[in-house]
């Protein structure tokens, strides 16, 4: 009854375009960044900003990006942690090199800088496909991290080889750097993340979009009927290692402070691709719900032993987290395959007639 | 031009002047690359008769090697410890046929794929809960000498492990080819519904074929614990053994063995004699990279099934 579309007109071409549809979405949406930019950093306590909602924040950035490739262009990498980190070492060198550059000009140029370097890694995808293709983005994953290791200009030649994110204002408010406090770092984080993913969600509806998943669901057809495969699978890289290379940024500014390449290593790249399995594929919204499950489920972990008064060893409780984490992985794909957008979608077929059902 | 010559000249004269230094290289290469392929071997295996792309299969291999020292430690003999651990690995793909790949038949291979990066951790947890993680010895009694034929030094160990996984393939080989289960995997393997169609029960098949790439991976374990120890490193040659893989072809024995033998021989000529160019430690890379490079010409590896494409 709540939830319905009943009612609604659309009188004008541009109105039954429209991104979100419903009304209530869009109340929902408004009501959702309302409460982001207004309650949560004035509730939110410091642990639960740093620990929870910035790497929430980044992640989605990430998932955004590896969702946009696999999802919606088809193509399956394991090279995300690399693109991240290509976004964080080249916006350590933007701002280090021209210390008067507005920092968030500065991820943007390092998100342009990693689509250059995914267009490369996103080559060999004209000639080989599925698990050949993951197979081949690793190389770009190990190729990357080694290079980070070992080209000292990279980290400006300095001795423990680790990058720090310096301190920088944008007009006149500390952004990055030791001193920038998390309320600050979140808003500038949760700018960036509702912006991009407005374009992507554009890209996505648009020529571009409709090319990748005409792609997507079979190449050889989309060809005939006219698709370029060069340019659609490359633009595809391309964007999203854009959205990759920002999220790498954001890690090394706005989340960590300072990083090494251990911060993107072939884990993170497995983190990403769970978060886009588990939140949907081909869904923007499943992006998000991906990235808050697999977030949360390891802080809930961590600090479910305390809350049911357990006591445990440090390092056993530590390889039962990642055993709980992996059984919960298989478990959810059994019980949802196609993810949290799946059951949202599910959700709102049942709203629709919620509470008369006849 | 200087740095020229140290590509493409220097390193081949270095060849030619201490041949001797060269042929231990290779052969330490190959020795290599038989390891490799005894973790490539699990993969494709599974891959074959069930089209999973099983990434676990590396933490297979630190599961088996992790039980069979856990097991020793307590003071089970070798032979007795080892016919446990293989009980141990065919419970396991029960559990994993029934928990995990009934449910998710017909699924897309995405999720396939992601339910055995899932299976992984896992495995490690559960591993690590059970034996400790501290690094622990494994000696099931191989020679580990080494000795010199014409200038050329050879350790006994890695001709031993040679020899297993000779052996190994033989085995599987026979086992395919001559006994009516081995049929029957390469019936499914060929192609599922036929397979089906004709009575072949695809469940019994996914066990057995889980179980044979447990004990492989048991294998890979008991020799790379004995080589380097048993620890959680051991898992990540799973992602060594993956530009075999691609190298090889997925769905090809034969390509995973002599997938191995590239890589191995490949990855330690190029540490030795281009590594100290560009600052070494270019073994973690180089393998993709050359997988890479055959892939552009040949994109469904070396053997693999040709790729025909229908609209």
């Amino acid at each position: 009854m709540l939830y319905r579309e009943a009612g609604q007109f659309k009188t004008t071409y541009v109105a039954d375009q429209a991104m979100f549809p419903i009304a209530q979405d869009r109340w929902f949406l408004g009501a959702l960044l309302l409460v982001a930019y207004l309650v949560v950093p004035n509730v939110a306590s410091e642990y639960w900003l740093q620990a929870v909602l910035i790497p929430f924040l980044v992640f989605c950035m990430a998932a955004i990006g590896l969702n946009l490739l696999i999802g919606y262009a088809g193509q399956l990498s394991l090279g995300t942690g690399a693109f991240m980190a290509v976004g964080a070492y080249s916006t350590y060198k933007l701002i280090t090199a021209f210390p008067d550059l507005n920092v968030i000009v500065a991820f943007l140029l390092a998100g342009f800088i990693t689509a250059g370097v995914g267009l490369v890694f996103g080559i060999p995808s004209l000639r080989i496909k599925g698990f050949y293709l993951a197979v081949a983005t690793l190389a770009a994953q190990f190729f990357l991290s080694w290079m980070f290791n070992k080209v000292p200009w990279f980290y400006n030649y300095n001795p423990s080889g680790t990058i720090t994110a310096p301190p920088r204002t944008v007009f006149g408010v500390m952004v990055t750097g030791p001193e920038a406090t998390a309320e600050v770092r979140y808003l500038v984080a949760l700018t960036l993340v509702a912006l991009l993913a407005l374009a992507a969600k554009n890209i996505v509806r648009g020529r571009i979009g409709r090319s990748w998943m005409a792609i997507r669901d079979m190449d050889i057809a989309a060809e005939i009927i006219g698709f370029q495969p060069l340019q659609t699978k490359l633009t595809a890289f391309a964007v999203s290692s854009f959205y990759c290379g920002v999220a790498g940024a954001m890690t090394l500014c706005l989340y960590l402070g300072s990083a090494e390449t251990e911060a993107f290593d072939i884990n993170v790249s497995f983190l990403v691709l769970f978060m886009v399995i588990i939140g949907g594929l081909g869904s923007m919204l499943g992006s998000f719900l991906g990235a808050a499950f697999i977030i949360l489920v390891p802080v809930f972990l961590t600090n479910a032993p305390q809350l049911f008064g357990i006591h445990m060893a440090t390092d056993t409780q530590k390889h039962m987290e990642v055993m709980i984490f992996g059984g919960l992985i298989v478990y959810f794909l059994i019980v949802e395959p196609r993810g949290f957008a799946r059951l949202w979608q599910i959700a709102k077929e049942k709203l629709r007639i919620w509470p008369f059902p006849y | 031009m200087e740095f020229l010559n140290a590509v493409f000249v220097a390193p081949f004269a270095d060849m030619l002047e201490f041949p001797a230094f060269f042929v231990e290289v290779v052969i330490t290469g190959l020795l290599t690359g038989v390891m490799y392929s005894l973790v490539a071997l699990g993969f494709v295996l599974i891959f074959k008769a069930s089209g999973v792309f099983n990434f676990s299969q590396g933490v297979m291999v630190l599961f088996a090697a992790l039980t069979l020292v856990g097991l020793m430690e307590k003071g089970v003999p070798v032979w007795i410890a080892l016919i446990l651990t293989m009980l141990v690995m065919i419970a396991l793909a029960f559990a994993v046929e029934r928990v995990m790949l009934r449910p998710l038949v017909n699924q897309d291979p995405i999720i396939l794929f992601m339910a055995t990066i899932g299976l992984t951790f896992f495995l490690e947890g559960f591993g690590e809960t059970l034996w400790g993680s501290n690094v622990k010895r494994l000696d099931v009694g191989i020679p580990n000498e080494s000795f010199e034929i014409h200038g050329v030094l050879l350790n006994q160990f890695d001709l031993f492990a040679a020899a297993i996984g000779a052996v190994l393939v033989a085995g599987l080989a026979l086992f395919f080819h001559k006994t009516p289960v081995g049929r029957a995997l390469r019936a499914v393997a060929d192609d599922h519904q036929a397979a089906m169609s004709v009575g072949i029960p695809l469940r019994t098949i996914w066990i057995i074929v889980w179980s044979v790439a447990g004990i492989v991976a048991m294998v890979a374990g008991i020799m790379w614990g004995a080589k380097s120890g048993v620890q959680f490193s051991l898992s990540l040659i799973a992602l060594k053994a993956l530009p075999v893989l691609i190298l090889g072809g997925f769905t090809s024995v034969p390509g995973a063995i002599i997938g191995g033998l590239i890589i191995g021989v490949g990855e330690k000529v190029a540490e030795i004699y281009w590594g100290p160019l560009v600052g070494g430690a270019i073994e973690n890379w180089f393998a993709y990279v050359l997988a890479l490079a055959f892939l552009l010409f040949r994109p469904q590896g070396l053997f693999g099934e040709k790729i025909i494409e229908r609209v």
